[in-house]
């Protein structure tokens, strides 16, 4: 396999902060993941604190009837006076009784951590018990970041997918004479089909998804079957498939923007021996469709504050398009599993004679502020819990969760990234006499 | 464990973070793994507030699950001590630092020696009380640690003011509605000629802690909180306090009387008899409007309240004694509060609720079938499903309850707003069944007919089942793009990637 970290004498530059940073909870990994897996009840096993991140997170969609619901622990489960494995086996039974899913995933928090709640030890019991699958994810706080909770979540996938047994393996030493394609990641439907088609156009047969969109649809995994992420924050299960599967990695850059994309499929087609021919004039064709959202962005400049690790790839394709990034801030960073896109952006500041932002892991909030009054950025990407303050301060922002929740694969909706990006800069009401002014309190 | 999908009221630390972020000088910090900060979204977003919020979180990470926290907490004090100059810091825990039981008051205590500011540790128990109920603790705490201070330095002001003054106590971020209500508050004490001595805690400094003891009166507008500090400054200081909220014409009354009464009882003659009668009759539309015809119109017509207790005892009151308005059930999640809503309200619904489980609260609006409900943002989507209209009255609330435009619910003005809310409520329900019985609103169809005649185009399978997926309110949009798409390509039948070629064409026009 060809994952290297990066050379040492790369004009990548790396620094690690204090972690004092906002981002989201990763069981927010719930609000998509129940959507895509449309068989699935999500159980989060956790506080009221839990409980109140994700209604007021996720706003309306909480009024929909969802099917994932809190396992809210009470005074009495913490200390140990009740019995887990009894409680969790009655609600799961009221919402197999209730909702009938295919599997019950179970989201571990902070708290069954804390308390150390043998989860994976229960679930095995209760699913012979009640006949239903449980998957267990530990998707809390103390570990991970935001998007890193649906990093969790396919890692446990990746281990109940079934093996596939080749109809035709006749010979020993060749265990697996027919490597299939699985990728990984949770997109919606649209994309899936989009990317899918982009590979077919080449000849490739994709074996599956993980996830599918049913649980009972996922993709069966054999020794040698290739894989390859579509998000940048999927190392956890790129490792599990690898180690515990056998899977072979395809370490690409990320299909986001039409550069991410090409290179993606390229990378691809060249493990799998296709060759892409008119690969490069679709490319060339969908950065001119794009021009007219390019052209206004030119050299304005960009500072990520970094928490959903979509920030290499984002600050990637905004830099091919022409803009400077002063600093890319990212909760965390596998460089292993994000080689291939940390050279792709090392290339793109090449080419477009551009430094090398620096990547700052783990940010401090305070620090970045600081830094940014210094920068003067044209745009900032970050949290909510600073836009407001942000702009009440003159700058302009753009809230840096959109991007998780909009649709940004592929070389189709490469428009919808730039669409999010020149939105603040765009939407300037004209009352240019109250547009300068600064808004933040007085003093 | 409990099966939960919704909460009326939060965690513990989110009502000591509406308290400590309502103060000025005030920086919070939380014990509390990575996410947990989801309260500064909040207050930037719903509240729209300009500055930073004053609350950082020490992180409880792995090393922090192995080793404990160390000097990390310290080290986290210190800093915010130095970088923003707070006049107190309040450490915060949260119910991972609740079950850590590291002992944080230990770390306060050696924070303080070479702090600046003031450091205490918020004494809430996640797994004892609600948001509410810490929100008025922590505000009960932080006053009494003052008071104390204050006490110890001999910079305690003991003379009441010359003329009547009142505290109000209680109000803070994130509450219903309690800007326009502060203002609402303000206009009517100066109409009464009552001076405001101190509002505690929005947007006041620790530093005018050590002022409360001058007022007269204390005024706790909202039950819920403020009761804890009003009863400790009752007993240090003898203080009166009403709990009575201004809400609803009839209320605003019995309020203003209960405010002379206090004043009379410490020997300063008052009397508002005047100006009780002249807003009534002139200035506050609503005791009007319950005379006049329209208000006839709601005679007979049934509604369901549920809320916080403030809110929903008033509502309640109001619907029943100034707009006869008969009211099915009425109730409250603020479950402490059982007692005092029985007796608000108790002759005045034939059923009373106390429960925070929203699907009951659900299924029996669906069993009384209201015309109209009052209560928070849940049942007005309990409202939605069974197309009963709803008027939001009380926390948990949206981002639109968060008005720009002036809306008291307290005071005269605020009467007028709620009486607009109820009449405005009732009046949508019942023009739904006028449209209903008469076939509603028709000339929708007629266009789509009329723009679809002539369409030839067939769609496949595969391509009526993606368009199927596109969400209802573009999909007619997408439909017409794809088939103008087709036609000038003179395509006949519309497959998969005929929609993706569309796409990309337009796209491409953008």
């Amino acid at each position: 396999m060809s994952i290297q970290s990066p050379e040492l004498n790369s004009p990548l530059s790396f620094e690690c902060e204090t972690g004092n940073y906002h981002t989201f909870c990763p069981i927010s990994c719930v609000s998509w993941l129940y959507q895509k897996i449309e068989d699935s009840f999500f159980l989060v096993i956790g506080t009221k604190t839990c409980g109140y991140f994700l209604q007021n997170a996720l706003g309306v969609m909480i009024f929909a009837e969802p099917r994932y619901a809190m396992a809210e622990l009470e005074e009495a489960d913490i200390s140990a006076h009740l019995s887990d494995y009894v409680e969790l086996k009655r609600l799961c039974q009221v919402i197999q009784k209730d909702r009938n899913p295919s599997v019950i995933f179970w989201i571990g928090t902070c708290t069954t951590e804390i308390i150390k709640m043998d989860l994976e030890g229960i679930a095995p019991k209760l699913e012979a018990e009640l006949g239903i699958p449980i998957i267990v994810a530990r998707a809390n706080g103390l570990d991970y970041a935001f998007t890193q909770g649906e990093d969790t979540v396919l890692a446990s996938l990746a281990q109940s997918c079934h093996p596939r047994i080749e109809k035709l393996s006749s010979s020993l030493d060749e265990k697996n004479s027919n490597p299939q394609l699985i990728l990984f990641g949770s997109i919606p439907d649209p994309i899936v089909k989009d990317l899918s088609f982009e590979l077919e156009q080449y000849g490739i047969k994709i074996g599956g998804w993980l996830p599918g969109k049913r649980y009972t649809q996922l993709p069966q995994l054999a020794e040698g079957d290739f894989v390859c992420g579509i998000h940048p924050y999927l190392s956890r299960t790129a490792t599990t498939l690898m180690r515990r599967r056998k899977c072979r990695l395809i370490g690409a850059p990320f299909p986001i923007g039409p550069d991410g994309t090409k290179a993606w499929i390229e990378k691809i087609c060249s493990v799998l021996n296709y060759p892409t021919p008119g690969l490069n004039e679709k490319e060339a064709k969908v950065w001119e469709q794009l021009q007219a959202l390019i052209t206004p962005l030119n050299s304005k400049s960009v500072f990520f504050m970094g928490d959903n690790l979509l920030e290499i790839s984002l600050a990637r394709f905004l830099i091919k398009c022409g803009m400077v990034v002063y600093e890319i801030g990212i909760p965390y960073l596998d460089k292993r599993y994000q080689a291939a896109e940390l050279s792709l952006l090392e290339k793109t500041c090449a080419e477009k004679g551009q430094f090398v932002p620096v990547i700052v892991e783990k940010p401090d909030n305070y620090n970045q502020i600081d830094r940014i009054k210094d920068l003067q950025p044209d745009l900032v990407i970050t949290g909510m819990a600073n836009a407001n303050p942000l702009e009440a301060r003159g700058l302009r922002t753009k809230w840096s969760v959109e991007f998780t929740f909009a649709q940004i694969h592929g070389f189709q909706n490469a428009h919808t990234i730039l669409e999010l990006i020149g939105r603040p800069l765009r939407h300037m009401p004209k009352f240019d006499d109250f547009n300068q002014m600064e808004y933040a309190t007085i003093r | 464990m409990k099966l939960a999908y919704w909460m009326y009221a939060g965690p513990a630390h989110i009502g000591t973070l509406r308290i400590a972020t309502s103060f000025r000088d005030i920086h919070a910090i939380m014990h509390a793994p990575l996410g947990d900060d989801y309260f500064n979204v909040m207050r930037s977003m719903l509240e729209r507030k300009r500055d930073f919020t004053p609350v950082t979180a020490s992180v409880v990470d792995r090393h922090v699950l192995a080793r404990g926290s160390q000097e990390k907490v310290i080290h986290n004090i210190h800093r915010k001590d130095k970088e923003e100059n707070p006049s107190l810091i309040l450490l915060t825990p949260t119910c991972t630092s609740s079950i850590l039981q590291e002992d944080l008051q230990n770390f306060v205590n050696r924070a303080s020696q070479d702090c600046n500011a003031d450091v205490i540790l918020a004494d809430v128990n996640h797994y004892r009380v609600n948001e509410m109920q810490a929100a008025d603790k922590t505000l009960e705490q932080i006053i009494r640690f003052y008071i104390q201070k204050a006490k110890k330095d001999n910079s305690l002001k003991l003379d009441k003011t010359p003329l009547p003054s009142v505290n109000l106590i209680g109000p803070c971020n994130l509450s219903f509605h309690h800007q326009h209500d502060l203002a609402e508050l303000r206009r009517l004490l100066q109409d009464l000629n009552i001076s405001i001595n101190e509002i505690i805690p929005e947007g006041a400094s620790v530093n005018n802690i050590q002022n409360l003891s001058k007022a007269w009166v204390n005024i706790v507008p909202y039950r819920e909180i403020g009761r804890g500090a009003a009863d400790f400054l009752f007993q240090e200081f003898n203080i009166p306090y009403t709990t009575i909220s201004p809400i609803g014409v009839v209320e605003t009354s019995r309020f203003i009387r209960q405010l002379e009464q206090l004043i009379v009882q410490q020997g300063y003659p008052c009397d508002f008899t005047k100006y009780i009668e002249i807003q009534t009759r002139f200035v506050s539309q609503s005791a009007w409007f319950s005379r006049s015809i329209d208000c006839q119109n709601l005679a007979g017509k049934t509604a369901v309240v549920f809320g916080d207790a403030t809110h929903a005892a008033a509502l309640t009151k109001i619907l029943v004694k100034e707009m006869g308005v008969e009211v099915l059930l009425a109730g409250t999640y603020c479950k402490g509060e059982e007692e005092w809503f029985k007796e608000e309200v108790g002759n005045y619904t034939k059923q009373l609720l106390f429960t925070d489980d929203h699907h009951l609260v659900g299924d029996l609006i669906a069993k009384l079938e209201p015309s109209a409900i009052f209560g928070t943002q849940m049942e007005r989507h309990i409202g939605k499903r069974l197309n009963i209209p709803c008027g939001v009255i009380s926390a948990p609330v949206h981002i639109q309850n968060f008005p720009l435009s002036y809306r008291p619910f307290m005071g005269y003005e605020g009467s007028n707003q709620i009486a607009d809310l109820i009449y405005n409520s009732f009046t949508l329900g019942m023009e739904d069944h006028l449209l209903e019985l008469f076939g509603g609103h028709d000339t929708k169809d007629i266009i789509a007919t009329s723009l679809s005649l002539g369409n030839s185009i067939e769609w496949d399978e595969n391509a009526n089942e993606e368009l199927r997926k596109i969400p209802g309110f573009v999909r007619g949009k997408v439909k017409r793009n794809v088939e103008k798409f087709a036609k000038t390509n003179r395509l006949k039948k519309i497959t998969i990637e005929v929609m993706y070629a569309a796409k990309q064409q337009e796209s491409s026009n953008l």
